[in-house]
């Protein structure tokens, strides 16, 4: 145990006694700037520039190194390293968040010691790695102490994850309820809080009895209810093709299910305006041939509910072909072997053993439609669901985070409340009747009503989705859609022009900027949600500890919770000391990871599944360490699911929008907020060309590594494309 | 360089694992002298996979300890004690060929390649693989895959060796042939070994000592000799080699024997160390021998018995007998005469391959 708690100790010391504590940038005060270099570090800050409370952080380090260096000491060694770790991390803690930019951050605090005559601004390098280098001390004091078996890096896994959870989900969500109940000077008040959450805005039900608009909770149910019912619909109907008919064009169907992945979601938006808009072809048709009036009628809820619907459908494809796959073909031939016609068989065999999975895709498009953001944001016009509404709290004249932070509150409760029901009330409920025997049966045929139906509903709808991406992809080569339909590269020269001046090559082009941080940002964020996630997936199924239901619910809130939510309690909670990350790139790359790395674990974990335990344990007796087993052993045979989790990653840290858009900045701006700004400006052209771009970039980029891993696949170990798929909005 | 082996005697001191409330070993302590091969013995579920497991450090002892060559390594993690183990699955890397799996242990532990390259083939060598090295674990046989599991737990030249039920993947044949292959590897380099099984046969073919585990505690430690004819208890006599239980009750002992009083009969049997009275009578089914009975005859030195059920299965006979002791199952070589189904007949006890125990 020695050596790397020296380490980590050593790594504590460098933290304080060498590295600049504070982080030098952002809104840092000019009073008594701590100086650059080892004299910012704690050690000389506090001892020269009279900030005291940063001192006793070294009492931990000493005590800490006490233990490592006296041997008659080494018996009690893990009980001290707990100690001090814990004290040590409490205290940075406490120092951090007691102690702001103008002194005590809460006013009893003043009021209880007196004045504080300096501040202080965000952590930076040094407080970092003093604060993990307490972290690791702790949880190597819990290893020596015997837990977890004794394995030092599991327990530091552990504490990684957790600490990293605390810090980037939970402190985030914290901020937002102390936020709705913001007074404006600061203090926290009830009656703020109350009022804020039953403004009647949100929840008057004014448009049953008047002609006025309803409260904005029930507009967003309202919508979430419709979507989830219409997608569930559609993605049953093409299930049931896909699986249960003889259709010919399966593949093409499957094409289907990947294009979520790859497009922005508000891309089906713009889309939809280019046919249904003012200057929408099937307006502008309607208009010329049967004299029917261009209307604004696709701005509101008939719209929102359209691009919702067409986004989300694929998700409930995915879903429910699972589903209707998971019937074991042999019960519908018991069934008809006991003299059940086909559509009694249906009726009574196959429909009950679907209706949880359908339960379950409808659930899921509820909480992705609640979640959306840059549908209602381009269509919404006068309809308002929360999320819009917690944006424009934010960005708009309004200028009131307390009053997003309460709308925040709201939207949040509603997402965990219907995922909370959909793992444990349908968690129990599904019946999965493909088990480890062999299912000789063959697929009944649909009763042929259904078939009909199921038809009639999925291929039109399937040619209307492949009518708007051939829209998409057209649009951005027209001069003005609808006005002037001439040809021209005017849009794709905008964005993407290049050009020779003196020194060299010029990006000329408005898109580059944007797209080289979007690209950076992914590539950056890919990685180290991969590592993360699978670190997560490897703690919840390969180790066994103490509260391990609760770790696995507590790293899957994170996909529960929407996309606006992460964002205003990003800007809530890392707009200030102690945590200071708001304009910066970190803080971008820091909400990828924590947004992505649900479905990273989701995809290490069902790969996990299918190693054998043993092969690990044999690695352990045979000398291996964890680390090393999972170098060796581990790693290799999950080649498959870390490259699905480094393109999902890197794939969605490029078509989200939701959380981004509050943490964008002139300076690091992605591709998806800097299309949604054309959009608002009117520049139409520009987006579309810029989306498409994407579009195809993001194929190739999924085409590519399809293709790289599928040759490197081993045996059956391959990551089920079902984790793909989900994803937050 | 060649293999050689530093084997290390294994003692358990009062070790428990609970989970929760419930104990999968309980109180148990137990010493394997080195150089032996000792087999935990029992039925699924009596924690005997939990006690090989804590030997390996892969689960951790709730209280009580272990110790490795008088070393105590109750907290010590898998990775750090000097033991290797032989999984039931196997766990052949099926991303690294022949050689490298067997050179894993080696190569992780800062060996040079090259020493670990040739050590392995050795390895290899040893369990008669050589020249399989560059294979990968998916294209050998699974007896093979049993012996490249064998050589790399081998190649490290462990204190103790564990045996997780090697052979429950192997059918019959080979299992006979692998247990005396491993026992022989086991005796050629003075390995301490522990073995894992359920089978009773398999145990008492491998073995120098056995400890039979019941219900996480353990039922009775000795020789396969002494474990098949001076069982201890009830679990152990019906366990190991199965037996017929009587009631019957002692009335006597002289010179290492017992009396017990079986209905009208009297036999004698080692003492078992109860106070007489009532014990159980553990009666081998090869100790009962049959008799069909000439017309008019009654009684002599059997008992009457009606054939229920008879059996033939070409080396010996298997009867299921109805007696005035319930019923009774007896495994008789006479197959030229046998009695049929139906009949009446006279069983009599042989002297050996009777037990008493507690009732």
């Amino acid at each position: 145990m020695r050596p790397r708690s020296a380490v980590w100790l050593a790594l504590g010391w460098v933290g304080f006694a060498l590295l600049p504590w504070f982080a030098g940038s952002g809104t840092q005060p000019e009073l008594a700037p701590p100086s650059p270099g080892p004299a910012g570090s704690a050690l000389i800050d506090g001892l020269t520039n009279g900030r005291w409370w940063l001192l006793p952080a070294a009492l931990p380090l000493i005590l800490a190194l006490v233990a490592t260096a006296l041997p008659r000491l080494h018996a009690r060694q893990p009980a001290i390293l707990l100690a001090s770790g814990a004290f040590g991390l409490a205290w940075t803690a406490a120092q951090g968040f007691a102690i702001g930019l103008n002194g005590w951050a809460w006013g009893w605090l003043g009021a209880l010691f007196g004045p504080l005559p300096l501040g202080q601004g965000g952590f930076g390098a040094g407080a970092a790695l003093t604060a993990l280098s307490f972290l690791f001390l702790m949880t190597n004091g819990f290893a020596g102490l015997g837990f977890m078996k004794g394995d030092r890096f599991t327990a530091g896994a552990i504490g990684l994850v957790l600490a990293a959870i605390a810090a980037f989900v939970f402190l985030p969500v914290g901020y937002v309820l102390s936020g709705a109940g913001d007074t404006g000077t600061g203090a926290f008040s009830a009656a703020a809080l109350w009022s804020r959450l039953t403004a009647p805005d949100i929840w008057r039900l004014s448009c049953l009895t008047e002609a006025k608009a309803c409260g904005v909770v029930w507009n967003s149910v309202f919508l979430a209810v419709m979507t989830g019912i219409a997608t569930t619909l559609l993605g049953l109907a093409f299930a049931l093709v896909a699986v249960r008919t003889g259709f010919r064009a399966k593949k093409l169907l499957r094409v289907l299910t990947v294009l979520p992945i790859i497009t922005p979601p508000f891309v089906i938006s713009l889309a939809v305006i280019l046919l249904f808009g003012r200057n929408g072809t099937v307006t502008l048709v309607l208009a010329d041939w049967f004299g029917i009036p261009v209307s604004r009628w696709i701005y509101g809820l008939p719209g929102v509910l359209l691009t919702q619907t067409l986004a989300f459908t694929p998700i409930s494809f995915l879903v429910m072909i699972g589903v209707v796959q998971g019937i074991g073909p042999s019960l519908e031939e018991a069934a008809q072997t006991l003299r059940a016609s086909r559509w009694v068989t249906f009726r009574t065999v196959t429909w009950p053993l679907m209706r949880p999975g359908v339960a379950n895709a409808f659930l899921i498009s509820f909480i992705e439609s609640l979640a959306d953001f840059g549908n209602p944001l381009i269509l919404g016009g006068n309809f308002e669901v929360l999320s819009t509404k917690i944006y424009f709290a934010v960005v708009g004249a309004q200028n009131d985070p307390g009053r997003a932070a309460a709308l925040g509150i709201i939207l949040l409760c509603m997402c965990l409340g219907a995922f909370w029901v959909q793992r444990q009330w349908l968690g129990k409920k599904s019946y999965a009747t493909v088990g480890g025997k062999g299912d000789n049966g063959i697929p009944s045929q649909l009763p042929r009503g259904i078939k009909i139906a199921a038809y009639a509903t999925a291929l039109p709808w399937a040619a209307f989705t492949f009518v708007l991406y051939g829209l998409i992809l057209f649009g951005g080569f027209t001069e003005n859609w609808g006005r002037n339909n001439s040809l021209t590269l005017r849009h794709y020269l905008a964005a993407f022009d290049l050009s020779w001046g003196p020194g060299g090559l010029i990006w000329s082009g408005r898109a580059w900027g944007s797209l080289f941080t979007t690209l950076e940002v992914a590539a950056l964020s890919a990685p180290l949600t991969a590592a993360v996630g699978l670190l997560t997936a490897y703690l919840l199924v390969r180790q066994r500890f103490k509260g391990q239901g609760a770790f696995e619910f507590l790293t899957m809130l994170s996909f529960a919770i929407p996309g606006t939510v992460i964002g205003i309690s990003y800007i809530l909670a890392f707009n200030q000391p102690p945590i200071e990350l708001t304009g910066t790139v970190t803080i971008l790359i820091v909400c990828f990871v924590f947004r992505n790395m649900p479905v990273s674990i989701r995809a290490g974990v069902a790969a996990m599944s299918q190693i054998d335990r043993s092969l690990d344990e044999c690695s352990l007796t045979l000398g291996a360490g964890s680390v090393q087993t999972i170098r060796r052993v581990i790693l290799p045979l999950l080649r498959p699911a870390i490259v699905a989790s480094l393109v999902y990653s890197f794939v969605r840290a490029i078509t989200s929008i939701s959380a981004v858009i509050f943490l964008v900045s002139p300076k690091y701006e992605l591709a998806t907020a800097y299309i949604v700004g054309r959009v608002e400006q009117g520049d139409f052209g520009l987006a579309i060309a810029y989306s498409s771009a994407l579009i195809v970039l993001m194929s190739i980029v999924i085409a590519l590594i399809q293709l790289l891993v599928g040759e490197r696949r081993i045996g059956r170990r391959t990551a089920t494309p079902v984790t793909l798929q989900e994803k937050p909005v | 360089m060649s293999i050689a082996s530093k084997p290390a005697g294994v003692e358990f001191r009062n070790v428990s694992r609970r989970y929760g409330n419930t104990a999968a070993v309980d109180n148990v302590s137990f010493t394997i002298d080195q150089g032996t091969l000792v087999t935990l013995l029992g039925p699924s579920g009596c924690g005997k996979t939990t006690t090989l497991r804590m030997i390996a450090g892969l689960e951790m002892a709730s209280s009580g300890t272990i110790l490795i060559g008088g070393k105590d390594v109750t907290r010590l993690s898998a990775t750090d004690r000097n033991v290797t183990m032989v999984f039931q699955s196997y766990a052949l890397f099926p991303h690294m060929s022949v050689a490298d799996n067997v050179a894993y242990g080696l190569v992780v532990s800062g060996v040079r390649k090259r020493d670990a390259a040739a050590k392995a083939a050795e390895g290899l060598e040893l369990v008669g693989l050589g020249g399989y090295g560059q294979r990968l674990p998916s294209e050998l046989s699974g007896g093979q895959q049993q012996r490249v599991a064998v050589a790399r737990a081998l190649v490290l030249e462990p204190e103790v060796l564990l045996f997780d039920e090697p052979l429950s993947n192997l059918d019959a044949k080979l299992r006979r042939k692998m247990r005396d292959d491993i026992r022989e590897l086991q005796q050629k380099l003075g390995l301490t070994s522990v073995y894992v099984t359920h089978d009773q046969e398999e145990a008492l073919a491998v073995s120098d000592r056995i400890i039979v585990m019941n219900r996480s505690v353990i039922a009775q430690t000795g020789t396969p000799d002494e474990l098949y004819r001076r069982p201890k208890n009830r679990f152990v006599a019906d366990f190991i080699g199965g037996a017929n239980l009587i009631d019957g009750e002692l009335v006597g002992r002289s010179g290492g024997m017992a009396t017990v009083a079986l209905g009208r009969m009297t036999l004698s049997v080692p003492d078992p160390g109860l106070p007489a009275g009532e014990v159980l009578l553990a009666v081998r089914p090869n100790a009962i021998r049959l008799r069909t009975v000439s017309a008019g005859e009654s009684g002599g030195d059997g008992i009457p018995v009606t054939v229920r059920k008879a059996t033939y299965l070409g080396s010996h006979m298997e009867y299921g007998l109805v007696s005035e002791f319930g019923d009774l199952f007896v495994v008789d070589p006479n197959v030229a005469n046998p009695v049929p189904a139906g009949a009446s007949a006279l069983a009599t006890f042989t002297g050996d391959g009777i037990a008493a125990v507690a009732r």
